[in-house]
């Protein structure tokens, strides 16, 4: 029936104008959240460049030698990943990237005869992996759009108390990175050990005098590199909050638009029927107007006078079978 | 001529400003260090205590409680960095009172020993910060 059609189309297009509702409501949420993310990716930077610095410094007075944190293992037979995705979906494509992208270096690693570990941070990543049966040695969640650097202490006391008991013997962290609004790209790097600064670097611009340490430069190297490890956990936790968040609203954005599409065609078609319901209804009305018309204009040719021809021909039948049936020529 | 000083944590720039005179105290027993400008470059590891930055001309003495970290000094430009740092007029000072008290009442046991040494100097660092800036 066309009019049930209407109905039912009418209720659709409310239901996507709700669905609508939420999506754009979320898309001004992380529009905001990714202003507020990029902030503090900024005001983290001004600690991680001096804390880079003051390692330079150390390793041009020539610490670190033989510093757990900074050695390369020459046999490395544990591969452990950290892979940072965010607690909640609805964000495109950003779970799932970083996550794949984990899960193939990780696969790698174990072609190439190594054993792997799993850190997850993200309630995403976690799911992911249990659900595939990969062992998960630690999981941290609750934090992914908005991480403290408590909680990236955590994660980092973790991974390097286990790293310098040698249970891992190369750390990765696979997270996305946040290029700008439009781009931001899963990557997979290197964590500990960590990167040796290069000594040989161009000299800065500013004085190049000797520098005088206390402690010892190795004693204060001992103490900044787990400090740095978790500055540069918490660099890399930050950047991966601004991508969610822009990915989120990259997606949100999109569930708009295409409700707004979805919105107009299913307008058009329920309008189309009901101008169809409507068009069949006045020809139902003038089709059965022209017929009473012409009923009353020539009543010989009504079904009365029919059934009346029907008892003329068949008298006998129409008698015995049907004694109720008012006799039309009577 | 003044310093250039930055208080820096992981999260943001605590305080940043020209100052007169900085002093800290650099782990392993080295006791307090004062930095002036013309200081030569300096890297130091910080104890758990209290950093003030007397600022350029005139003004309150600034207060620091630093729960380690580091400092670096050079041509002028003071930076102190810290994971846990809290400027004086952020301390709450009933709150570190009462938990000075509370690690006081408690003896420690062999395994929380380093903890709770900790944990009372940091407290004792907060107070002592608050106090001086007040």
């Amino acid at each position: 029936m066309a009019g049930g059609q209407e109905r039912v189309l009418r209720r659709r297009i409310k239901s996507v104008q709700s669905t609508k509702k939420i999506t754009r409501a979320m898309e001004l949420i992380a529009a905001s959240r990714i202003v507020k993310a990029q902030q503090r990716v900024a005001a983290a930077r001004p600690y991680s460049e001096r804390i880079t610095e003051v390692i330079r410094n150390l390793a041009k007075a020539g610490a670190g030698r033989g510093s757990p944190l900074l050695e390369a293992r020459e046999e490395i037979t544990t591969v452990c990943f950290v892979v940072i995705a965010a607690d909640r979906g609805l964000a495109g494509g950003y779970n799932s990237s970083v996550i794949r992208l984990a899960e193939r270096a990780l696969l790698a690693e174990r072609a190439q005869g190594r054993q792997t570990a799993l850190i997850t941070v993200g309630k995403k990543a976690h799911g992911y992996f249990r659900f595939r049966g990969y062992e998960i040695a630690e999981s941290f969640s609750g934090f992914s759009d908005d991480p403290s650097y408590e909680d990236a202490r955590a994660v980092a006391s973790f991974v390097t108390e286990k790293f310098e008991a040698g249970e891992y013997d190369q750390v990765r962290i696979a997270y996305t990175r946040f290029l700008s609004l439009g781009t931001q790209r899963a990557t997979d790097s290197t964590f500990l050990p960590l990167e040796r600064l290069a000594e040989d670097e161009a000299p800065s611009d500013g004085p190049t005098a000797d520098y005088e340490f206390e402690p010892s430069p190795d004693e204060i190297l001992d103490r900044l590199l787990p400090r740095y490890a978790e500055a540069r956990l918490y660099a890399a936790m930050l950047d991966a909050a601004a991508s969610e968040h822009a990915n989120r609203q990259r997606a949100m954005k999109s569930a708009t638009d295409n409700a707004d599409d979805l919105i107009t065609r299913l307008s058009r078609v329920m309008n189309r029927a009901r101008q169809d319901a409507i068009t069949t209804e006045i020809m139902e009305i003038v089709g059965g107007a022209e017929a009473l018309r012409q009923g009353a204009g020539n009543h010989e040719d009504l079904l009365v006078d029919v059934v009346g021809g029907a008892h003329d021909l068949f008298p006998e039948t129409y008698d015995s079978h049907h004694p109720h049936h008012p006799r039309s020529d009577a | 001529m003044s310093l250039e000083v930055q208080v820096v944590s992981p999260e943001r720039i605590l305080w940043t400003g020209d100052a007169e005179r900085v002093i800290t105290r650099t782990a392993g027993g080295g006791g307090e260090i004062a930095f002036l400008t013309g200081h030569a470059p300096f890297v130091g590891a910080l104890d758990i205590g209290v950093t003030r930055v007397l600022p350029a001309g005139g003004g309150e003495e600034l207060a620091v409680a630093v729960h380690g970290g580091f400092v670096e000094v050079s041509g002028d430009q003071v930076s102190i960095l810290s994971d846990v740092a809290e400027l004086a007029d952020d301390i709450d000072v009933s709150r570190a009172q009462a938990a000075l008290d509370r690690l006081q009442g408690t003896t420690p046991t062999e395994d929380d020993a380093e903890e709770v040494e900790l944990a009372l100097r940091r407290a004792q660092a907060r107070l002592d910060a608050a106090q001086r800036s007040s």
